[in-house]
């Protein structure tokens, strides 16, 4: 009898148990829900105040898109080279590729149209060296820059601090000047100051500014098509020239390496331990396509990426011709938000998605507003601006894909936010730092850098792409030793 | 709150990585899971999703298998044998 009564209590304890976290899953679609509402809200509300705001709207719907994506498929491009080093998992590679081959497929053509909205980046070594800060700082980060904004919206607070560190390193970066003079060739210092820049740019105080004027832009800004002596807005260009010689025949390739070196040998191993046949070219194909959709999650979610990239391209080309601008800033000017144009009137408008630059803008504006003067430099004050971050096109996006993040970790029970440790605080902030002077060296980050360069054919991506890979070695290379050094500690006491 | 690993049991090993986010819990799963003989198990406790995905497909490439998965508040219950 007293068997049977604590047996019920028991029942009825995992009962109310299941109850309560139903409960709080319930809670939490409730919160998903009312993001969505919060989002439509302000698309819907300020179209009726202004028909302007659509251009904005447009941005932010497509980064909750990619904030969806990312979450779902854990999409992290930091994860694509660093597990692939660190424990030989290719998961990650393979959904960026895919992401970057539908990004070229549906781009292509878009460009042959003369729709893109892309321009291409100065190609050299440059690009190469930046990666390789970019990558060393997303291994160490623990993410990428797009990784780390939807990490937030999964309330990661490490990533938010990603985000803080690589916001602040950017915007003092581009700044830079005083003794960071002294590290300036006397090359770069004349030819920055033949490029004839307004007197309200000081052109030869600033280590970023006299780099720019001085040496990326002397540099030629090329696409593949174009190497290749075609045009970008032609049939042949955008598919030959771009599509298959930029993307598809390096991607081929890159997949081929990574099969034959990280997943040929346990596939194979796996048919024998079967007992089935493990020869022959039908068993090799077999074992690449296993590698392909190893990660339905992570494919599916790059293949939706890419696509929605195209098309966020061409919608903003659009809304451009319609709006008849060519820039946000005539936008912001329009509808009287005039503080932090450029001195060109522009603002910082990729018409694609782009995570870094709107970073360091915020900060940028915060420190403006701290009557830091900061708009006599080339990133702020001659290309980008620093407009308030609340009419912001591009950190509309950024916040979208905040808040789409969090949906989807809502809805599947993935959000918990997570408060930082003094070591994971430590490493966020050392890695925002590194990714911060890569983004600003290479003009961009994984995203803007690699991903949205490579699928256009632009000649700096894969560059940008081989130091990333480089620097997420260096930095594998190191927490291999702290690991071991961390682990070898814990496990004295257990005789291991 | 640091990482932490003991043996709880002849053969049963956990390895606490909450609070940890990515390289870290797989880089410590792998490294863990290296020095332990054939047959025992595994108990690694996480809780940053992203380095779920990375570490399911670590153990199956490398032939361990999974005793049990289980997810309780935001939080990963992984028993994993070293084959």
């Amino acid at each position: 009898m007293q068997q049977q009564v604590a047996s019920e209590a028991t029942a009825d304890v995992a009962l109310a148990k299941m109850t309560l976290e139903e409960q709080e899953k319930r809670k939490k679609q409730l919160w998903a829900l009312g993001l969505v509402g919060f989002f439509s809200f302000i698309s819907i509300g300020t179209y009726i105040y202004n028909e302007y705001y659509i251009y904005l709207s447009v941005y932010l719907w497509f980064g909750m898109i990619y904030g969806m994506c990312l979450q779902y498929g854990k999409f992290c491009f930091s994860s694509a080279f660093r597990d692939l080093f660190a424990i030989r998992v290719p998961r990650m590679l393979v959904g960026i590729v895919i992401a970057t081959l539908l990004f070229g497929v549906v781009s292509a053509p878009i460009t042959a149209a003369g729709l893109s909205t892309f321009h291409a980046a100065p190609v050299s070594s440059h690009a190469v060296i930046a990666g390789i800060f970019f990558g060393v700082g997303m291994v160490i980060a623990g993410g990428c820059a797009s990784s780390s904004l939807y990490k937030t919206g999964e309330g990661n607070m490490n990533a938010l601090i990603v985000i803080l560190s690589l916001s602040l390193t950017q915007a003092l970066f581009a700044d830079v000047g005083g003794w960071a003079n002294n590290f300036v060739p006397d090359s770069w210092t004349q030819s920055a100051l033949e490029k004839g820049l307004p007197a309200s740019i000081t052109v030869t105080d600033g280590w970023v500014d006299q780099y720019l004027a001085g040496y990326v832009w002397n540099q030629p800004a090329v696409t593949y098509a174009e190497i290749l002596g075609m045009t970008n807005d032609s049939v042949s260009g955008a598919f030959m020239g771009n599509l298959l010689v930029g993307i598809i025949i390096p991607a081929g390739l890159l997949l081929a390496l990574v099969y034959a070196i990280y997943w040929r040998k346990g596939y194979l191993n796996k048919l024998k331990k079967a007992g089935k046949d493990a020869s022959g070219i039908r068993v090799e194909l077999a074992g690449y396509w296993s590698m392909i959709i190893a990660n339905k999650r992570t494919a599916i979610a790059g293949l939706i990426l890419g696509i929605a990239c195209a098309l966020h391209m061409l919608v903003m080309q659009g809304l451009r011709v319609k709006f008849g601008f060519k820039n946000a800033g005539v936008l912001l000017d329009r509808i009287g938000w005039d503080f932090g144009l450029s001195v060109q009137g522009t603002v910082f408008d990729p018409g694609y998605w782009y995570v870094t630059t709107q970073e360091a803008q915020w900060v940028g504006w915060s420190l403006q507003k701290m009557g830091i003067e900061n708009m006599d430099n080339i990133y702020f004050g001659f290309v980008n601006g620093i407009p308030n971050p609340a009419i912001n096109p591009a950190d509309w996006m950024s916040f979208a894909l905040i808040g789409g993040a969090a949906i989807i970790a809502l809805f599947h029970d993935e959000f918990k936010f997570k408060k930082p440790t003094w070591e994971t605080a430590m490493w966020s902030v050392i890695g925002g730092f590194f990714m911060g002077i890569g983004a600003r060296l290479g003009l961009g980050c994984n995203v803007g850098a690699f991903f949205v360069r490579v699928a256009n054919g632009d000649a700096s991506g894969w560059l940008f792409g081989l130091g990333m890979a480089g620097g997420a070695y260096l930095g594998v290379k190191f927490f291999n030793w702290w690991t071991e050094r961390q682990l070898a500690k814990e496990m004295e006491s257990c005789g291991l | 709150m640091g990482m932490k690993f003991e043996k709880t049991d002849d053969g049963h090993y956990r390895l606490d990585v909450n609070g940890y986010v990515c390289p870290h819990p797989q880089i410590y799963t792998k490294k863990a899971l290296e020095k332990l003989s054939s047959g025992d198990i595994l108990e690694l406790i996480f809780d940053n999703p992203s380095s779920g995905e990375s570490i399911e497909q670590m153990v199956e490439n490398d032939g361990n298998e999974f005793v049990e998965q289980k997810k309780e508040s935001g939080q990963f219950i992984w028993q994993i044998q070293k084959a």
